[in-house]
């Protein structure tokens, strides 16, 4: 650190661009190395990735994979690993298919009761690795056999579906446009459909992202915190005001907001509160980032990781039910080897496998840059031999980028 | 007339703000057993770094005459070739691997590369014998008690044909049956000619086999005397801590009140040998404004006794009461601890007292986040607000409350510790080991925040392995050896002389 060209009375004053732009290249480089991908593959495809249906599709590919990432962030920030999630969300997919198509049991309580059991799964595992020492990568090794072979059982080897229409909406429904004026979008931007709510979102949402940096910049001010330079940060709130207009326009001229990403969208905003705002998430950061340290001061580490790993059910479970949503049917094999996409996207996000560091939109972020990579891959017939190549390949990549990145600075 | 076989002169080893070695000068003669004996912290096992080559020539002053030739060892591996090795108070052992694999780990008798093993037990049966073990070379070392691993390390060092062996507190871990028959072995080494060092705080024993003591105190070789000149135990003493007192200490007037805190009849037992008691029936006060002192050596259990009133935080097992005014309280885990009034500053600050990677502010915050939240949401602008109070308070040297902890010097490290437990609240503190690894003027600094927070009418509990700085700063100070506390008196009445008395006695 350059503490001679910071003064001493607290009120940072502004490095030089370069050195800021060093700090924090792994939050740049990320959300650059995103919009690098997209262009790319817009261009090889033809513009083919970019397509209102195509954007729709890459959002539902990867909402459950975005919806546990979100949770296997929590338990990577806590220092431990969760490899059942693949099985978990299979089995709980498994286990609404038998309730809802073989037992005909309503759709509400099947939801309850499959949450439910995500969470009771989570606290299953997390009571070996939180109170018994046991290593999660060990205990979650064991629970991605033992629910792997547990969809099998339930689900008698066979694949069962299709379920009832009100099932399926979960994935594939749209929020219906509960706003006026889209006859008369329809005619001005010459599209066959155009739903005001999504749109109306998407300019809320690129507000809202506006207003909050605003703020944001203005209390770092105020309290002498180092913030980043100014032309930084209207060129990177401009590139994601701008992307989530175009996105939830392309949306608009399609069906409108997928309820998939109403629920992601919700989540995410959720769980980047719960991680950076609150005494819950800071005490999980410190967990991860000292465990001894934290428990001498007098944080419940035990308890935190425990409730960790039911939160990682729970999610893995929101994963399992939109999943079998979306393909209709549950099969035996539904999640096979997914929980490593999920933890790519969260190493790739910035996460430290050695815990105390990541953040949510990070992982999402992470999350969608894997989604995009499969998605533009598949569209340009590259063969899946191929796609997994890179893939791993990206991951390292990304995961020494950081290491190297640490050791610089 | 014994030749020398070693010869260390005027040795000055700097480190950056610390002078830890300052003109010491240390005279083996070929075939003697030689004492070092000195305080913690007075440079006898930075001495020893120098001799066996962790700090190589050219990082120190001063020059190493070895048989008869000036010796300038790059590393360990040169030293041990010849013929130098050190065996450590933590054993170096492998345990999951057996008494012979440990005798031959990285000298194995080996023919390209494939282990000549009838040769590599016999040679070992032959080893085990001149320390007087009986296991077979193929005995795990976990399967050995303490005592028989030393003995097996002191024949791992014969293995390599050593000629100088170095014992750096070799019976600290050992009962005192272990302790005489490696004592004998020792004598008996001697009789066949081997050279050694024995690095000690227990003087009956160092006077049992010592043929010449060197006294090291502060950096500086101070005395050596040998066993015609007459060793006693009286005069080590007087040599170890016989410092001139200089004004090192900020000045005080204690004000003195009521009792806070008492722990009475505090028994702990080790968490993992739940055989193994290291508190005994320990009780000891402290009052409102009151700086009370434990003294004891590395290994007494002082940080033991600390952390597990801290909310259980050491051990199993634990018997004892706790009072706070007079009502008895549950410290039965850290957080109950910190409600009661306590708070722990750790002696370890890196791995247990800060997150190093995390920012001042986060670290300062971190046992007390209610006090900065609304509800659950924490408030950035409190914290700030409170981070910015105690860099002014204590005087945190940084260029922002934002920076990491990482990136601060010890001294400042320490004081956010300190900020940690003062947001906390706490009616006492205990505080172990508050300036190991400081320079000078910031423990300076760190004596007169101790005594703003006893003038603040807080008690506090200080441990410490330098006698000078209890000495100077307590107003009252027990003596702790082996687990149990074996003296209590006014700061008035102690001296370093009868503080090492109640412990070399014990």
């Amino acid at each position: 650190m350059s503490v001679a060209e910071t003064s001493s009375d607290g009120a940072a004053q502004p490095k030089g661009i370069g050195a800021y732009l060093a700090a924090h290249l792994r939050e740049y480089g990320l959300l650059f190395a995103l919009i690098a991908v997209m262009a790319f593959f817009q261009i090889v495809t033809g513009g083919t990735l970019l397509k209102p249906i195509n954007l729709t599709n890459l959002l539902l590919q990867n909402s459950y994979i975005i919806i546990m990432a979100l949770g296997m962030l929590i338990v990577i920030v806590a220092g431990h690993i969760d490899l059942s999630v693949g099985s978990v969300m299979g089995f709980i997919g498994a286990l609404a298919a038998v309730m809802v198509v073989n037992l005909d049991m309503p759709i509400w309580l099947t939801m309850i009761a499959c949450v439910a059991m995500g969470a009771l799964i989570g606290a299953a595992q997390g009571y070996w690795v939180a109170y018994w020492g046991i290593p999660s990568f060990i205990v979650t090794l064991a629970g991605m056999l033992v629910f792997r072979g547990l969809s099998l059982w339930l689900l008698e080897g066979q694949s069962v579906g299709p379920f009832p229409r009100e099932f399926q909406v979960i994935a594939t429904g749209f929020v219906p446009d509960i706003l006026p004026g889209g006859d008369a979008m329809k005619g001005i931007v010459g599209t066959r459909n155009f739903n005001v709510l999504a749109f109306g979102t998407g300019l809320i949402a690129a507000a809202w992202v506006i207003w909050s940096g605003m703020r944001k910049r203005a209390r770092n001010k105020a309290y002498g915190i180092e913030d980043e330079p100014k032309a930084f940060f209207v060129v990177r709130t401009a590139i994601i005001s701008l992307a989530l207009i175009f996105i939830l326009y392309k949306l608009a001229t399609f069906r409108g907001l997928p309820n998939v990403l109403l629920t992601m969208g919700v989540l995410t905003i959720v769980y980047a509160f719960i991680t950076e705002r609150t005494v819950l998430g800071r005490r999980i950061y410190a967990l991860g980032g000292n465990q001894k340290a934290a428990k001498l001061s007098g944080i419940k580490t035990e308890r935190l990781t425990f409730l960790a790993f039911v939160n990682m059910g729970m999610l893995a479970a929101v994963a399992g039910l939109v999943f079998a949503a979306r393909l209709n049917t549950a099969t035996p094999k539904a999640g096979f080897a997914l929980e490593l996409d999920v933890i790519a996207a969260v190493f790739i996000g910035g996460a430290s496998m050695s815990g105390g560091v990541g953040k949510i939109v990070g992982a999402v972020v992470g999350a969608f840059l894997m989604g995009v990579l499969n998605n533009g891959m598949s569209i340009m017939g590259i063969g899946i031999d191929y796609q997994q190549m890179i893939k791993g390949l990206v991951l390292l990549a990304a995961v020494i980028f950081d290491v190297y990145n640490k050791q610089k600075g | 007339m014994q030749d020398t076989l070693l010869e260390m002169r005027s040795i000055i080893k700097t480190f950056p703000g610390v002078k830890a070695l300052d003109d010491v000068s240390l005279k083996v003669k070929s075939g003697e057993i030689h004492a070092i004996c000195g305080e913690n912290g007075a440079g006898k096992s930075t001495l020893m770094k120098v001799l066996s080559g962790v700090y190589p020539a050219g990082s120190y002053d001063g020059e190493i005459h070895y048989d008869g030739a000036l010796a300038e060892f790059r590393d360990i591996a040169d030293s041990e070739a010849q013929g130098i090795i050190i065996i450590h108070q933590e054993l170096a052992l492998v345990p999951l691997l057996s008494i012979a694999e440990n005798l031959f780990l990285g000298n194995e008798n080996a023919r390209g590369g494939v282990i000549d093993w009838r040769e590599t037990n016999q040679k070992t049966e032959e080893l085990l014998r001149k320390v007087g073990l009986r296991d077979a070379p193929t005995t795990l070392v976990e399967k050995l008690g303490v005592g028989k691993q030393q003995l097996v390390e002191i024949a791992k060092a014969l293995a390599k044909d050593v000629r100088l062996l170095i014992l750096d507190e070799p019976t600290s871990a050992l009962s005192e049956s272990d302790s005489q028959a490696l004592l004998d072995l020792m004598l008996e080494l001697k009789a066949q000619g081997m050279t050694q060092i024995i690095i000690s705080h227990k003087l009956n024993e160092v006077r049992r086999v010592a043929d010449t003591v060197t006294v090291i105190r502060d950096g500086h070789s101070v005395s050596s005397f040998s066993a015609s000149d007459g060793i006693t135990e009286d005069r080590i003493v007087r040599d170890m801590v016989g410092r001139s007192m200089e004004n090192r200490y900020p000045e005080r007037t204690p004000n003195i009140g009521e009792r806070i805190m008492r722990i009475s009849d505090w028994s702990v037992y080790h968490p993992e040998h739940a055989d193994r008691q290291v508190i005994r029936n320990v009780g000891f006060d402290v009052r409102a404004g009151e700086v009370v002192g434990i003294a004891g050596l590395m290994g007494a259990g002082r940080t033991e006794l600390a952390m597990s009133i801290f909310g259980q935080s050491w051990g199993q097992h634990i018997t004892g009461t706790v009072e706070m005014h007079g009502q008895p309280v549950d410290v039965s885990d850290v957080n109950r601890a910190i409600k009661a009034g306590l708070a722990y500053v750790t002696e370890d600050r890196k791995s247990l007292g800060l997150i190093l990677d995390d920012t001042i502010t986060r670290n300062i915050t971190l046992a007390n986040l209610p006090e900065v939240a609304r509800g659950a949401v924490l408030n950035e602008h409190a914290e700030t607000r409170v981070a910015e109070k105690y860099r002014k308070d204590l005087g945190i040297r940084t260029p922002g409350v934002h920076q990491k902890v990482v990136n601060l010097s010890g001294g400042n490290q320490q004081k956010v510790v300190l900020s940690k437990w003062l947001f906390a609240g706490p009616e006492v503190l205990i505080l172990d080991e508050p300036t190991r690894g400081i320079d000078v003027g910031a423990k300076y600094e760190i004596y007169g925040l101790i005594n703003d927070l006893a003038a603040a009418g807080k008690g506090v509990v200080m441990i410490s392995s330098e006698l000078p700085e209890l000495l100077g700063m307590c107003d009252r100070i027990y003596v702790m050896n082996e687990g149990a506390f074996v003296g209590e008196m006014p700061a008035a009445e102690a001296s370093q002389e009868r503080i090492m008395s109640l412990i070399v006695n014990e």
